[in-house]
């Protein structure tokens, strides 16, 4: 892509004009390598109107920044001029009563947790990756093992202020866990990488934090097995709050339950669940590995989406494509939900990844997108969405919402 | 400009059959309005499509010819969502009944969108599985019908709304083209676009087949009825019940003229003397569900019950739920008319909001019965007037508004499952901002670009709301211009 006139020199002060911190950029704010040339920090939503607006104006290329601990996912970016980042974009209004809470975008996940924890409450995400903000993590859509009874991430979003390329702050929703006034907006940038907008914040529904919790594991011989025992957990009435799967080496998978709830209750559901895992045993707080992706930082991930009925084969014919491939994998995820992840070392060439997302793309039904590359196959010829139904709606969505593609311009679905 | 629908005739004819197509004035009117009658009107013309391929070929016919068309489900809305166009197509559903598929391996059904809600669960019943949203009208509202407004029902407190139990749909867009979002996985990749169309009230063109999730029945259920002496003490136990953490699955709750109401319709036997009543139901593992029922047992009483009866069984259950199922037609039966009001409130506002509706009924002189969701803040008023009184009508509608003001002051909405429609579309700027409904409406023209999939619903025009949109008049503008009449 080449840059315009305008793009060549933005005039800072323009930039800081709205009240938003303007500094030069440093190699360490490089994005998918694309070292931008400022960037900018609002201290609330009406500088980040006005931040956007001028960027818009001066035809800026620009990309939000919570903490960067997932700035990798996606795909690069085809041209970066301007980082956003949102970390003054702080506050917590908790209203404890009503189970809600609204939060600044650039918020850590951590503080808020710790603030909702005092109260007797949790938002349903899972254990964090260290740093990540609220706006990050609506941003990627990722949600942990807890969303197989409490939803994924979109499901507790029940309002949402964003800011468009163009600098108008829209906001839909409300704050009230009932609510069917106007499209529910806050589903479109859920997931879309900052490619829609700005979000400025959020609101949340809570849920109370359980008094007691076991997890039940047990290690399933093949997939067959990991399956029969996800099916019967499933159909068993023991409402299991998640149900895990470890796969970090072919061979053996490990199953894990999570049941939440009443203490009276909770050793006899654990019990009833036992019984239907050989050798299952019962535990007081999560395995290792819970709740983390697997594999290291920097390998290459996979997202897995299936039926539920094919959770477990999914997760062994990872391990298939990546033999033939002459790599390994390691995988884990929610067989309950049936969204997993599959991580392949640096070592694997974009041939191998491609190889190894294509023949699970033909396997399965659902989705498989490469999520994540590691930083040597960034800029790698790759397939990283696979068929994306609806992708000609999804570039309207765009269109509208940002005909200039000024926001992470290619790094979505179809260069979106 | 647009062709005359009725230019269209032939070429639908061709699509839909003969026995699928209806000109006959008189068979057209039988479709004149949804559950809210006061909005009426009688379309163009109306199709009864088979299959997706005729939705499908129906639909682009009318993009190229500039026709506007309005899906149509069972008609059970309450916000006149499936209003006809005089000048266009009404498409219904009815004719596209057949649930295709009960997967009870990847918990799924999937359906057709003229299938009723219950039929999915009594489907899967067999299995010992059910669909969990479980709107009162269940029994004839279709699951298309569901989707456009995300429909909630007494259990959508613990269990969630439409939204969160369809994983997948197919859409034929406004511009005639047959797309899939989602599946029966989860997550698909790219936009939610899934999750944006379910709520979109037919504006973004026709489901028309939907994967949907199917869950386990709960192990057990347990259900209680709790008598206060005022709505005052009933509002705060529900502030109690949800702010101590429990979660039941439903929280329903009546107050005195309801209550009167239903014992002289249905004799459902509540306590004597109740300024209200409360049902609590907990499901679940029976472990938590005890512990639970314990809890908020003592919570209701803490709160000031006077009387507390638990069923013992299903019929016991029934007999506690019959007073509030038969509530609104209950209340039909007191009074000649009356306005359906859904708006939502923060829960722990209710206990105040009740309040302020009670006096908004003794400064005007106009009846309020209180019949609703307390456990989501889900209010709905039914406002009581007699039609044949001179301005009643007018009065009602003045007190039915404001109850909804106080909800928006209260940090609520005007609509907690009913939908926007034609009803509300004028009361949206409350609500929004001129940019939050621009931006809206950015999104609709991203799939009807021709504007003409259910058009003037939803959102705000100047032709329904006057040039100032959304300044609320105190007479429904259709019915001002005598386009409609209310009751
Ligand atoms: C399987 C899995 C489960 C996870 N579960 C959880 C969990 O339960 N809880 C949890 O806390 N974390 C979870 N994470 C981590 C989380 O999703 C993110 O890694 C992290 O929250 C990102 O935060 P960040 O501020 O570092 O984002 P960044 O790396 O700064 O940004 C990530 C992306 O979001 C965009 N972005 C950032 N902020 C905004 C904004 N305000 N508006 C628009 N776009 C924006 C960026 O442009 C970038 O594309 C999980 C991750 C995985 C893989
Ligand atoms: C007695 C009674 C009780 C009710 N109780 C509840 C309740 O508890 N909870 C609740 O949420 N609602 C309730 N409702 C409202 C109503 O039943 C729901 O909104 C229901 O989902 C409407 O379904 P329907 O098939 O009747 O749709 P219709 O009234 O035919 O249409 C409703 C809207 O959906 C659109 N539409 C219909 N089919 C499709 C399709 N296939 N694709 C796209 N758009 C489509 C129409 O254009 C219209 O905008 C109640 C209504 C009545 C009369």
């Amino acid at each position: 892509m080449t840059q315009d006139e305008t793009t060549t020199t933005p005039p800072a002060e323009a930039l800081s004009a709205g009240g938003a911190v303007v500094r030069e950029a440093t190699p360490a704010d490089a994005v998918g390598g694309r070292v931008p040339r400022y960037v900018a920090r609002p201290p609330d939503t009406a500088a980040a109107a006005e931040l956007l607006a001028t960027a818009h104006r001066l035809g800026l290329a620009t990309v939000m920044r919570g903490n960067g601990t997932a700035s990798d996912w996606g795909a690069p970016p085809s041209r970066v001029d301007l980082v956003l980042e949102t970390t003054a974009l702080r506050s917590v209004e908790h209203a404890a009563g009503d189970l809600v809470v609204q939060v600044g975008a650039g918020t850590p996940l951590a503080d808020l947790q710790t603030r909702l924890a005092a109260a007797g409450q949790r938002l349903t995400l899972d254990p964090l990756v260290a740093g990540g903000t609220v706006g990050g993590a609506v941003a990627t859509g990722l949600s942990g093992p807890r969303r197989l009874l409490h939803g994924p991430l979109r499901d507790l979003i029940i309002g949402m202020t964003t800011v468009r390329a163009d600098g108008v702050t829209a906001s839909s929703g409300g704050r009230v866990v009932k609510n069917v006034a106007g499209y529910d907006l806050g589903k479109l940038h859920t997931g879309a990488l900052g490619t829609l907008g700005l979000t400025t914040s959020v609101t949340f529904r809570l849920h109370p934090l359980p008094e007691a919790l076991r997890i039940v594991s047990a290690e399933a011989p093949d997939a067959e097995t990991a399956q029969r025992w996800t099916h019967a957990v499933l159909g068993s009435g023991a409402v299991p709050a998640a149900v895990e799967l470890d796969s970090h080496q072919a061979g053996p998978l490990t199953l894990s339950v999570l049941l939440e709830g009443a203490e009276g209750g909770i050793g006899a559901r654990a019990q009833a669940v036992a019984e239907l895992m050989d050798g299952a045993a019962v535990a007081e707080g999560p395995p290792a590995r819970w709740s983390t992706l697997p594999g290291n930082p920097d390998d290459t991930l996979l997202k897995i989406s299936t039926p539920l009925g094919q959770v477990a084969r999914a997760a062994h014919l990872v391990h298939e494509a990546a033999r033939q491939q002459n790599t390994t994998a390691a995988v884990s995820g929610s067989a309950g939900a049936g969204v997993l992840f599959a991580a392949l070392p640096t070592a694997a060439g974009a041939a191998a990844v491609d190889a190894v997302a294509r023949g699970l793309r033909t396997a399965l039904d659902g989705g498989v997108t490469v999520a994540r590359t590691a930083p040597a196959l960034a800029d790698a010829e790759l397939d990283r969405w696979g068929d994306v139904p609806g992708l000609e709606l999804m570039r309207a969505v765009k269109q509208r919402f940002d005909p200039d593609r000024l926001l992470a311009p290619g790094r979505f679905a179809g260069g979106i | 400009m647009p062709l005359p629908v009725t230019a269209l005739i032939p070429r639908l004819r061709e699509i839909c059959g003969d026995d699928g197509v209806i000109t006959d004035p008189n068979r057209r009117r039988t479709y004149e309005s949804d559950g809210i009658t006061y909005h009426a009107g009688t379309p163009g013309v109306v199709v009864l499509p088979t299959s997706t391929e005729q939705v499908a070929a129906v639909v682009r016919l009318c993009s190229e010819s500039g026709v506007p068309f309005v899906p149509r489900g069972a008609g059970t809305g309450l916000s006149a969502g499936a209003l006809p166009h005089s000048q266009g197509v009404l498409i219904v559903t009815s004719r596209m009944r057949r649930i295709l598929e009960i997967d009870i391996a990847n918990e799924r059904a999937v359906v057709q969108p003229g299938v009723a809600n219950l039929e999915v669960t009594r489907a899967a019943a067999p299995h010992g599985y059910y669909y969990a949203p479980d709107p009162s009208s269940q029994q004839v509202c279709s699951v298309g019908g569901n989707i456009a407004e995300n429909s909630g029902g007494a259990h959508c407190l613990k269990y969630g709304f439409t939204v969160n139990h369809v994983t997948g749909l197919e859409v034929v867009t406004p511009q005639g083209e047959t797309v899939r979002l989602g599946g029966k996985s989860a997550d698909a990749p790219g936009y939610d676009l899934l999750g944006a169309f379910v709520g979109s009230e037919g504006t973004l063109g026709i489901a028309t087949e939907i994967t949907v999730r199917l869950l386990r029945a709960p192990q057990k259920v347990r259900t209680l009825l709790a008598a206060f002496e005022s709505m005052d003490a009933g509002g705060a136990a529900v502030s109690a019940i949800i702010s101590a953490g429990v979660l039941p699955a439903a929280v329903e709750m009546m107050d005195a003229l309801s209550i009167e109401a239903a014992e002289a319709a249905v004799a459902c036997d509540y306590p004597p003397g109740a300024g209200a009543v409360l049902i609590v139901e907990l499901d679940g593992p029976a472990a938590d569900v005890d512990a639970q029922f314990d809890h908020a047992t003592q919570l209701c009483r803490d709160a000031g019950a006077f009387e507390i009866r638990t069923a013992a069984d299903a019929d016991e259950r029934a007999r506690i739920w019959k007073g509030r199922k038969s509530a609104f037609a209950a209340v039909g039966r007191i009074s000649p008319a009356y306005i359906v009001q859904d708006g939502v409130v923060p829960r722990t506002a209710l206990p105040e909001v009740l309040r302020r509706i009670a006096e908004l009924s003794a400064e005007s002189g106009i009846r309020v019965a209180n019949v609703f969701h307390a456990g989501d803040g889900n209010l709905h008023p039914l406002v009581l007037f007699d039609d044949s009184a001179p301005e009643a009508s007018e009065k009602a509608a003045e007190v039915s508004g404001k109850i909804l003001d106080l909800c928006i002051e209260h940090g609520g909405s005007i609509t907690g499952e009913h939908g926007v429609g034609v009803d509300k579309a004028c009361q949206m700027p409350e609500m929004f901002s001129p940019a939050d409904l621009e931006t809206m409406d950015l999104f609709r023209s991203a799939f009807d670009p021709g504007g003409i999939a259910n058009p003037e619903k939803l959102l705000p025009t100047p032709r329904l709301c006057g040039e100032r949109p959304g300044v609320r008049k105190d007479v429904h503008p259709l019915v001002a211009e005598g386009t409609a009449e209310q009751f």
